[in-house]
């Protein structure tokens, strides 16, 4: 067991090396920050100056291995388009990307679940086919275009909810949060819709084709038989049943929640790790955007790792094939 | 802390004491956004119109410039020349920091120098000074290497900050981005200025607060000002038209029309001191993307006549621009001292057939081909104003290849090296404003002069125009402090390039602003946006 996460651990920092070199050659298409950093007024040689300062003149390969260095000292370096240091500026946004993300999951499963469980067990009723009209809109519109629906209606004309931002937030210790104001609140309604909308289509359609699966089983034949109650037979057994593979996924798309606030939190102007790195790319802010892929790297790995320790606590097969391996190399 | 919660509760307990709610009533706070945040709160951080006009509500410059982007006396009561090499600044007594204490001429001497230090980004303001002095509790001095008539307006966008307060908090220089070290000023400001900074969230909003014991009388009427980086625009124009937002900075074209039809919505429009241009390399033997070789036609007048007279930029307008450009012939701007009215007339544009004529008697019977280069998102409709230019010169038998992109690879490509050797582009586009100085020297300086490694004239010159004439001109008009004289010397050598079809002048594109009918500002045409002028009714 040790054994086995020392191995994955390895192979994650294996992983991470080789998202930040790739990362780094890829930084040069991004173009040359040094322009956008300078006044217009700034002669070339000051530009040149400060170019070789900042070691962009470097080979990639020498760049990513000085960042390396730095960074395993926790150390990120200066953002080139605020002078602030890298990772105060990650750290302090962290916390409105996850809260959107959590309750972006949050919405998913307590809408998504309930709904895949119906449209499983009435699948020729009208809701049922609502529903899936509904989830058809949330997996085929742009996670764009949404938001300015979202925005337009509930904002604009409705003046309902407020149109951008994470509204008053209260500060605990480096954490910011936003769901001890009533503004705060109202402010994460329309981006958790809007981010969790896919992921809820998303975990509706896997509920509801397990749930047609287990229904069609003997077991749940035999339940009815000995007469059990239908919240007994259709929760207890049969949605039981289909929840291993929809934890699987909806934890793995917690981790695409986080990454891929991006495109929400851009619509809505969500000051969190996503719109940095947007902005950042726009800036060829290198160190942001290094810092940033690796960050996300972790989390994709740490998710992965995660997942394949719970596989190996959930399936005694596994187990005793990974104790039947190591016996048969001795 | 919840702060509606606190201020609830304070209303309670001043209510509950049975007091009057007058200050309550009178709030007027003012919320707007921008595409991108402030970069940082140190004003010398960017040499950024955008970062010079938000640190400016806080830092007080030495002088400022009004409403027509005239000078005028600011933290400086009076300044001007003893001799052609020394410029003094009188400070205004009396003034206080934000924190109390006095402004003396250490301050100023203080803050010039950090602006010239390390970090700093305000460096190209201060090539001329040799030394800045104090010469009394309210006096400074500056000796220059030559004499420059143009000192004062460079400094107009240089905020003045406290030496205590710097030293106090270690931030005698700017940010060093080779440290991995927060710099104190880049979050935290405290200057003379109309405003004080309250709470600065970087990327998610800053809040500033009246200075009360602000020197100048307020000619605004806010309470709190509260802006945010709203980076969509979609989401900017609904949050002007929800009311969350007061007022949004630059209005992005396609929705000019939508917000001039909202009733509570008032769309302010004028043009912006930037010309959009573009240029063609006259330097090099032979173009680089090309199919002539052995020559580079861009080096004959009559084919740069014929391609000047063939842009057609009151078309441009008319459809890629939707109206919002004001077509030029000259490289710099009306309200920028040097602009010559009576020589911004484009010359007449030319049939096709004409312009071929032209092209075949300087030896292009079949026209030519040439890659031309462009930002997609520098300028307003950058890349779709390169495409009518492509479609333009089609007409012509000019076969352009066009590349846009990025602005960072684009700048990285055209641009002129360290040693001031070319960039590679054969034909370009680019936006100048002469935005340190306001006057037309800076634009002969840096665009039109020839490239020169040891003067370190022609810096921004791309295409390599070259006319000794002019440069002599031009040399001379830097030192010149009789006005009359100057102002010969500017409309020859204004005439020189605009004849020898140097450039292709375009357009001023539109600063574009929109607000809320209850906001009253003023839109200077330098896309500066000082909050003092604002009020809310």
């Amino acid at each position: 067991m040790l054994a086995f996460i020392l191995r994955r651990l390895l192979q994650s920092i294996a992983v991470l090396l080789t998202v930040g070199l790739v990362a780094f050659s890829l930084f040069r298409y991004v173009g040359d920050p040094i322009n956008a950093m300078v006044g217009q007024d700034t002669t070339m040689e000051q530009r040149d100056e400060l170019r070789t300062k900042l070691g962009l003149n470097d080979p990639a390969p020498i760049q990513f291995a000085r960042f390396i260095y730095n960074a395993s000292s926790g150390n990120f370096g200066l953002s080139y388009r605020t002078s602030e240091p890298v990772g105060r500026l990650i750290l302090e946004r962290v916390p409105a990307t996850l809260e959107l993300s959590f309750c972006a999951a949050l919405f998913a499963l307590f809408v998504g679940v309930p709904m895949g469980v119906y449209t499983g067990l009435y699948p020729k009723h009208w809701t049922s086919r609502l529903f899936q009209a509904v989830s058809l809109i949330g997996i085929s519109l742009p996670t764009f275009l949404i938001g300015i629906l979202l925005i337009l209606v509930f904002a604009v004309s409705l003046h309902w909810l407020p149109s951008f931002g994470r509204g008053e937030t209260v500060q605990i210790g480096w954490w910011t949060t936003n769901f001890l104001t009533w503004s705060g609140l109202k402010a994460l309604i329309l981006p958790s819709i809007t981010l969790g909308l896919f992921q809820l289509t998303l975990l509706m359609r896997l509920v509801r084709s397990e749930m047609l699966e287990v229904m069609r089983t003997d077991y749940i034949k035999f339940a009815r038989a000995r007469g059990l109650t239908n919240r007994a037979v259709n929760f207890g057994h049969a949605l039981k049943n289909t929840l291993v593979p929809v934890i699987t996924v909806a934890g793995l798309q917690l981790g695409a929640l986080i990454a891929f606030a991006i495109v929400t939190e851009t619509v809505f102007a969500w000051p969190g790790v996503g719109q940095l790195f947007i902005q950042s790319v726009q800036f060829s802010d290198i160190p942001v955007m290094a810092a940033y892929l690796l960050l996300i790297g972790l989390l994709f790995v740490l998710i992965n790792l995660t997942v394949d320790l719970l596989y190996f606590a959930v399936d005694p097969r596994l187990r005793a094939q990974g104790g039947g391996a190591r016996v048969a190399g001795h | 802390m919840n702060f509606s919660f606190r201020h609830s509760f304070a209303l309670a307990a001043v209510a509950s004491a049975g007091l009057a709610l007058a200050p309550v009533a009178d709030a007027k706070t003012f919320k707007w956004a921008n595409s991108g945040d402030v970069s940082s709160m140190d004003p010398y951080a960017r040499q950024e119109t955008f970062l010079l006009t938000f640190t400016s509500n806080i830092y007080d410059p030495l002088v400022r410039r009004d409403k027509n982007l005239k000078l005028e006396p600011a933290l400086a009561t009076k300044w001007g020349q003893t001799d052609p090499t020394t410029w003094f600044f009188d400070i205004r007594p009396g003034v206080k920091f934000q924190d109390g204490s006095p402004l003396t001429a250490d301050d100023i001497v203080f803050s010039l120098n950090r602006a010239n230090g390390p970090g700093s980004n305000m460096q190209s303001n201060f090539v001329s000074v040799k030394e800045i002095k104090k010469v009394g509790d309210l006096r400074v001095e500056v000796t220059t290497k030559y004499p420059d008539p143009l000192l004062a307006d460079k400094w107009q966008a240089l905020g003045m900050m406290s030496k205590a307060w710097a030293e106090k908090n270690n931030a005698v220089n700017s940010a060093d981005m080779t440290k991995n070290e927060e710099n104190f000023a880049t979050r935290n400001a405290m200057g003379t200025g109309a405003f004080m900074l309250k709470e600065r969230r970087a990327g998610e909003k800053t809040i500033l607060v009246p200075n009360p014991n602000w020197w100048d009388k307020p000619t605004h009427n806010l309470t709190e000002v509260i802006f945010t980086p709203v980076a969509n625009a979609a989401t900017r124009v609904a949050a002007l038209k929800s009311g969350d937002i007061d007022m949004m900075y630059e209005v992005p074209p396609a929705d000019t029309e939508s917000l001039k039809k909202d009733a509570n919505i008032n769309v302010m429009e004028g043009p912006e001191t930037r010309v959009v241009y573009l240029g063609m390399d006259q330097e090099r033997p032979e173009l680089l993307e090309s199919n002539v070789k052995g020559k580079n036609p861009f080096k004959d007048k009559k084919v740069r006549e014929a391609i000047h007279r063939s842009i057609d930029v009151d078309a441009i307008k008319r459809t890629v621009m939707r109206g919002q450009s004001y077509p030029t012939n000259l490289m710099v701007a009306p309200g920028i001292n040097g602009y010559m009215k009576d020589l911004d007339k484009r010359p007449a544009l030319l049939k096709p057939d004409e312009a071929k004529k032209l092209l075949a008697d300087a030896g292009y019977p079949n026209g030519f081909e040439v890659g031309m280069d462009c930002p997609n998102d520098r300028y307003v409709n950058d890349e779709k104003i390169c495409q009518a230019v492509v479609a333009m010169l089609a007409k012509i038998g000019v076969k352009v290849n066009l590349r846009a992109q990025t602005r960072n690879l684009y700048f990285a490509k055209i641009l002129r090296k360290n040693d001031l050797s070319q960039g590679e582009t054969s034909f370009y586009m680019l936006g100048w404003s002469p935005a340190q100085t306001y006057d037309v020297h800076n634009v002969f300086e840096a665009l039109i002069e020839s490239p020169n490694k040891d003067t370190k004239k022609g810096q921004f010159n791309a295409g390599g125009y070259s006319n000794p004439k002019l440069d002599t001109l031009a040399d001379k008009m830097e030192q010149e402090t009789d006005k009359a004289k100057r102002d010969a010397e500017i409309a020859e050598a204004t005439k020189l390039y605009v004849d020898d079809f140097a450039y292709i002048p375009l357009h001023q594109q539109a600063v574009v602003w929109a607000a809320r009918k209850n906001i009253d500002l003023v839109q200077p045409a330098d896309n500066s946006f000082p909050l003092r002028f604002v009020t809310v009714k």
